[in-house]
């Protein structure tokens, strides 16, 4: 369980996050949803002291993070990273491996937490392990991104993006493991996003931000039966929109043809 | 070329000890410096500054410096020590600024990555930026290493032995055969050794373990091959041997020759050459007692240690007052005069001199405002130069510095028109060339003489008794002779030497 009250961050008079307060379940999935600037990743970093904020406090099971060294709660928290930032001098098993290691987990279990970890994001650990992250794929990167998220076992996982940069088809199938693997494990997850329909998908609840200031926060269907004001009511309608529009040139080649 | 080659393992070997262990220390001092820059910002500039001022000294001048500073310290100021400290500090800056701008370098989403895995700073230290920032660290390695096997070539002249022996003592007594095979020997050893950094590198990178392990392998040889030879003389018991020094002209070089031989001859006591020390340096070397004996001149010491280079004074005046220096200011002794001057002297061509009717230098006073004068690096600066243009009202058309070496040609073919020569060079007359009396006693007289170290005065009496055996037995005119074998014949120095003391003994 995670609890954000009143989380500010200031840099100089700006704002980026301000009087942010939220709580995540144990096992929910919550999606920060937000444009850019909106201060949605400023929030996740936040979460596990990569930022410090300004004022306010994030509790995690109903300790304060600050009373936490930095890098001990890092360890305790999975990140999956925008940028991926898979280290380019380590091959898969050495990225995956990395927190496990800092927490001086025995090679044999190390070796064989890898092999569970690659599976489960469904990559084949004999031809993938030895590999170097320039040897991948995309998707594959992601993948392995997300299993260096989950290698300390940890029960917090917070994703910033992490299909941002990916095919349509490649995110689909990536989303579809996510959301089994979540659920498999009963992850108490933050992921940020700015894509609707992924939001939609994956969220058991969403967070909106605007400008640093949290909108509403509430179920998919909540949010899209009673929108909290005209900012979300139209980011609630950008799917549909999309659909009507992929429709009428359904219906118009219809007719033509 | 075979005597040369003979020369190459104590060159090579003292080269390759050198810039080894400078190596080492300026890796081992910029490496973490360079570390800890990177943490923290503000430390960047000022220390980036000042290895960038160290860098912009000239090398031979860093070197130069340090034996001063080493002799105020009361250490060793001429040999080993003086030329690592300086090779050190030269190699210090390419390594520091590739490990500050390497790190810098690092992509800010993987040192975030690192940190949100829970790396420690230390951690993400080893594990991510070090890492990443090796290729460019290593390429600042390998700068330093050839920066330092061209720089260690001048240790020589602070007497410390190197390849720069052949370059020195080649340059000055015009052997390029010499001069040749320290400079390849010199790159060869350049190529070498950043070829091992580099294969080491590419080795750690692609995880070719089989070439990290013979390269380090040769590497970690050639370092105990260093460490070896270095502490051999500490380890072998044996009695130090004379250390006869020299500066950095032929007739220097014979004139060592000549005393190691004829000590070693006389006493048995084996005898160590350091050759092409500069000119001030073998003085304070001597005085320091890290070289035991040197040929001077007795106007050098007059006009630089004892600053009285304004004065005019007869050849016997300055010999008096410089033994009584020596003596009282340093205790060191005055064991032999060899019998000839080495003064500066102004030549001229023959023709020149029987046409217009030269003989003193006062006889130039017409014809100097259109001539040119050639002279050494420092005869312009020197109280000598001064005191002549004093006594005499000498304004020349032009002054033109040139490398002694060169400065009997350029007479000869009419490049410049007076010259300030050495009385006691052959070159004088090989090429027609005569020197003009200094009659109103405008140049000091400088003869040249044996100085002694306090240590080798209390402790060795049968090498001084041997040296003072030497007292006025080289004429001037034998040591032009001398000099032309070397000069102009191409005769090694050891050899002219040699045969020198041959003709002595009979």
């Amino acid at each position: 369980m995670i609890e954000l009250r009143s989380l500010t961050k200031r840099y100089g008079d700006v704002s980026v996050v301000d009087g942010l307060s939220l709580s995540v379940a144990g096992g929910e999935l919550l999606v920060l949803l937000g444009g850019s600037g909106s201060g949605k990743t400023t929030t996740l970093k936040m979460i596990n002291r990569l930022i410090e904020p300004t004022s306010g406090s994030v509790l995690i099971d109903g300790t304060e993070t600050s009373a936490v060294v930095p890098h001990e709660l890092r360890r305790r928290i999975g990140y999956a990273f925008q940028q991926v930032g898979l280290f380019p001098h380590m091959t898969v098993e050495e990225n995956i491996a990395v927190t496990p290691s800092l927490l001086g987990w025995e090679p044999d279990r190390v070796r064989a937490r890898v092999d569970e970890l690659l599976t489960l994001v469904e990559l084949d650990p004999t031809v993938l392990r030895t590999r170097r992250p320039d040897e991948l794929s995309g998707g594959q990167q992601q993948r392995v991104g997300v299993a260096r998220a989950l290698a300390a076992g940890s029960s917090i996982l917070l994703l910033d993006e992490p299909f941002g940069a990916l095919d349509p088809l490649t995110r689909r199938r990536l989303q579809e493991s996510f959301t089994r693997i979540q659920r498999e494990l009963s992850l108490t997850t933050v992921f940020v996003t700015h894509d609707m329909v992924e939001a939609l998908m994956l969220g058991d609840r969403i967070a909106v931000l605007n400008e640093g200031r949290l909108i509403q926060v509430g179920t998919p269907r909540e949010l899209m039966t009673q929108p909290a004001d005209n900012y979300v009511r139209e980011l609630m309608s950008t799917p549909r929109r999309q659909a009507e529009v992929v429709d009428k040139l359904m219906t118009a080649d219809a007719t033509h043809g | 070329m075979a005597e040369q080659l003979a020369l190459l393992p104590e060159y090579l070997t003292a080269h390759i000890q050198l810039t080894l262990v400078a190596l080492l220390l300026s890796t081992a001092v910029s490496l973490p410096l360079g570390v800890v820059i990177s943490r923290t910002p503000w430390l960047e500039q000022p220390a980036l500054g000042v290895a960038g001022v160290i860098q912009t000294v000239p090398s031979l001048a860093l070197l130069a410096m340090m034996v001063p500073i080493l002799a105020g310290l009361e250490l060793p100021s001429i040999g080993f020590l003086p030329a690592i400290i300086g090779l050190t500090l030269y190699g210090i800056l390419p390594v520091l600024r590739n490990t500050v701008t390497g790190i810098a370098g690092v992509d800010a989403s993987l040192k975030e990555a690192a940190r949100g895995v829970g790396m420690t700073t230390w951690q993400q230290l080893g594990r991510v930026d070090l890492p990443l920032a090796m290729p460019v660290v290593v390429a600042g390695l390998r700068t330093a290493t050839v920066w330092i096997v061209g720089v260690a070539t001048l240790s020589t002249p602070v007497g410390a032995t190197s390849l720069g022996n052949y370059i020195f003592s080649g340059l000055q007594t015009r052997n390029y055969t010499s001069v040749m095979v320290g400079c390849v020997a010199a790159a060869g050893l350049a190529l070498v050794l950043d070829s091992l950094v580099l294969a080491v590198e590419t080795g750690v990178r692609t995880r070719r373990r089989g070439l990290v392990a013979l390269a380090g392998g040769l590497g970690a040889l050639l370092y105990l091959f260093a460490a070896v030879t270095l502490a051999a003389p500490y380890l072998a018991d044996r009695e130090r041997p004379v250390v006869i020094g020299s500066k950095t002209f032929t007739e220097q070089y014979i004139l060592s020759a000549i005393l190691a031989e004829w000590i070693e001859q006389e006493t048995g006591r084996s005898t160590t050459l350091r050759q092409s020390l500069g000119s001030m340096v073998a003085f304070d070397a001597l005085d320091a007692g890290d070289v035991d004996l040197y040929v001077e001149y007795s106007g050098t010491l007059w006009a630089n240690e004892m600053n009285r280079g304004d004065e005019t004074a007869s050849r016997t005046q300055v010999l008096e007052g410089v033994e009584q220096f020596l003596n009282e200011g340093h205790a060191m002794t005055l064991v032999a005069r060899l019998g000839f001057e080495n003064a500066y002297a102004l030549a001229v061509r023959r023709a020149d001199a029987s046409r217009l009717g030269l003989s003193r230098i006062g006889d130039l006073r017409p014809h100097a405002t259109t001539w040119a004068l050639g002279g050494d690096y420092e005869f312009f600066a020197r109280p000598e130069w001064r005191s002549i243009r004093r006594v005499y009202g000498l304004e020349f058309g032009e002054l033109r510095t040139m490398d002694s070496t060169l400065m009997y040609q350029a007479a000869a073919q009419e490049d410049v028109d007076v010259i300030t020569a050495f009385s006691s060079d052959g070159r004088i007359r090989a090429h027609d060339l005569m020197v003009l009396e200094d009659d109103r006693g405008a140049i000091p007289p400088y003869d040249a003489i044996v100085i002694a170290s306090r240590r080798l005065s209390e402790n060795e009496p049968m090498v001084i008794a041997a040296v003072a055996a030497l007292d006025n037995r080289i004429t001037v005119d034998r040591m032009r002779e001398l000099n032309l074998a070397v000069d102009e014949d191409g005769e090694l120095p050891a050899a002219v030497a040699e045969r020198f003391v041959r003709e002595l003994s009979r």
